[in-house]
């Protein structure tokens, strides 16, 4: 991989330039699409379009369902409770930042 | 090679219950789980414990690792007497996900690798060439987020060896910088990751975006905020003032009768996103030393002109 020091990689910023759709956000997570259907029931994910074949993910939905899937394996708690684990993680992450800036 | 004390790493007793062993890994995995915990450690302790649940949780490779003895400290000088396993039918499955690949020489000269590899629930045991999506987080200057650029940046990897065990390695990479990035987006860079098997295509590299602390700007999503410290007659009767921002010094009008602690709107001055993010000026009144006799008769003439009791709210 010698090249690679020099070549300027450009990347794309998930969370802004990607969108999937079911198959390549499967492919992504490395999970058949029975699992992501469950996740976009609870929740977790939401695609835009009417039917799976029509689904796009925004590319947060990567990490989403990556963290989720690690959650529920790791901590042996169902989807609904990965769900909620995951809303209160995005919250302390905020809380955080904000907390850091006000004890300056 | 050293031992391991997997009943000390649990912290259960050495007769413990299957459910009690069970509970102390819940109650650990929690702790240390890296989507979870903010230990600095997290992940190396979740490994650790992974490793001591998978052998304990599990009765055939709790007997034979109970088999070694008591006698052994953690830490302690360890090889595997022969046969000691003799007589021992491991059954593979029943992972507990907490990640093979991480588990320890100790484990590997126990139980061998095969069983670390085999049983995985979700991705890594399905047949697929392509690499791992591999992932790290990279420090950036909040000035890169404003005008993007290229960066430089070194990246650490662990790479299985001809002899099939992880290696460490460093590479750089100069990665291109996108304008309006913000903390915790990821850049993801194609076929940077893992290297594939056989023909198979390497995996992604996600970059985990942090910017490094500044001195003064502090940013909250795309919003970046700034203290601004202010004279009290500035608050107090409004000024001009110039302030710094990461795109360059604006002036900025202070309204007359400013308190501290006010937020100022730059509209639009924040993190340049789509849309962009506001800049935030926080008033923070600085009050002058009274070190000379001048300075310390300008308060007594202040404090006459003014009659003002800064505790009134406080009802004393």
């Amino acid at each position: 991989m010698a090249n690679d020091i020099l070549a300027l990689l450009t990347g794309e910023v998930l969370e802004e330039d990607v969108e999937l759709t079911l198959a390549e956000l499967c492919y992504a997570c490395q999970v058949p699409a029975e699992r992501v259907i469950e996740l976009v029931q609870e929740g977790i994910v939401e695609p835009s379009g009417q039917n799976p074949a029509h689904w796009r993910f925004r590319g947060v939905s990567v990490y989403r369902v990556r963290r989720t899937l690690r959650l529920q394996q790791d901590l042996g708690i169902n989807i609904a409770g990965a769900a909620l684990a995951l809303d209160l993680l995005e919250e302390i992450q905020t809380l955080r930042m904000r907390l850091r800036r006000l004890e300056r | 090679m050293e031992f391991k004390d997997y009943y000390k790493i649990m912290g259960v007793k050495r007769d413990a219950t299957q459910d009690e062993i069970k509970r102390a890994y819940r109650k650990l995995a929690r702790k240390y789980h890296p989507d979870v915990s903010k230990e600095p450690d997290a992940e190396a302790r979740f490994k650790e414990v992974g490793e001591a649940y998978e052998v304990l949780k599990d009765p055939e490779k709790r007997a034979a690792y109970d088999q070694l003895g008591a006698n052994w400290k953690a830490g302690q000088e360890f090889r595997p007497p022969p046969d000691w396993d003799q007589g021992f039918e491991f059954h593979g499955g029943g992972f507990t996900g907490a990640g093979a690949e991480g588990f320890s020489d100790f484990f590997e000269s126990l139980f061998g690798r095969g069983f670390a590899w085999s049983g995985r629930g979700g991705g890594r045991t399905e047949f697929n060439a392509r690499g791992e999506d591999t992932y790290a987080k990279v420090l950036i200057d909040l000035e890169d987020a404003y005008h993007g650029g290229s960066r430089m940046l070194t990246l650490k990897h662990s790479e299985l060896g001809s002899d099939g065990r992880p290696h460490i390695k460093e590479r750089t990479l100069n990665v291109h910088i996108p304008k309006g990035i913000r903390q915790g987006q990821h850049i993801r860079l194609a076929r940077q990751g893992g290297s594939g098997i056989g023909k198979g295509e390497a995996g992604d590299l996600y970059l985990e975006v942090e910017f490094r602390a500044h001195p003064f700007y502090h940013v909250e999503g795309k919003d970046v905020f700034l203290d601004l410290p202010v004279a009290p007659w500035e608050a107090a009767l409004g000024a001009k003032v110039k302030v710094p921002t990461p795109s360059g010094p604006v002036d900025l009008k202070i309204p007359p009768g400013s308190r501290g602690g006010c937020k100022l709107r730059l509209k639009g001055k924040g993190i340049p996103a789509r849309p962009p993010g506001d800049f935030y000026v926080v008033l923070q009144i600085a009050v002058p030393p009274a070190k000379t006799d001048a300075a310390k008769a300008a308060y007594r003439e202040f404090e006459k002109a003014l009659k003002f009791n800064p505790r009134e709210r406080l009802g004393v």
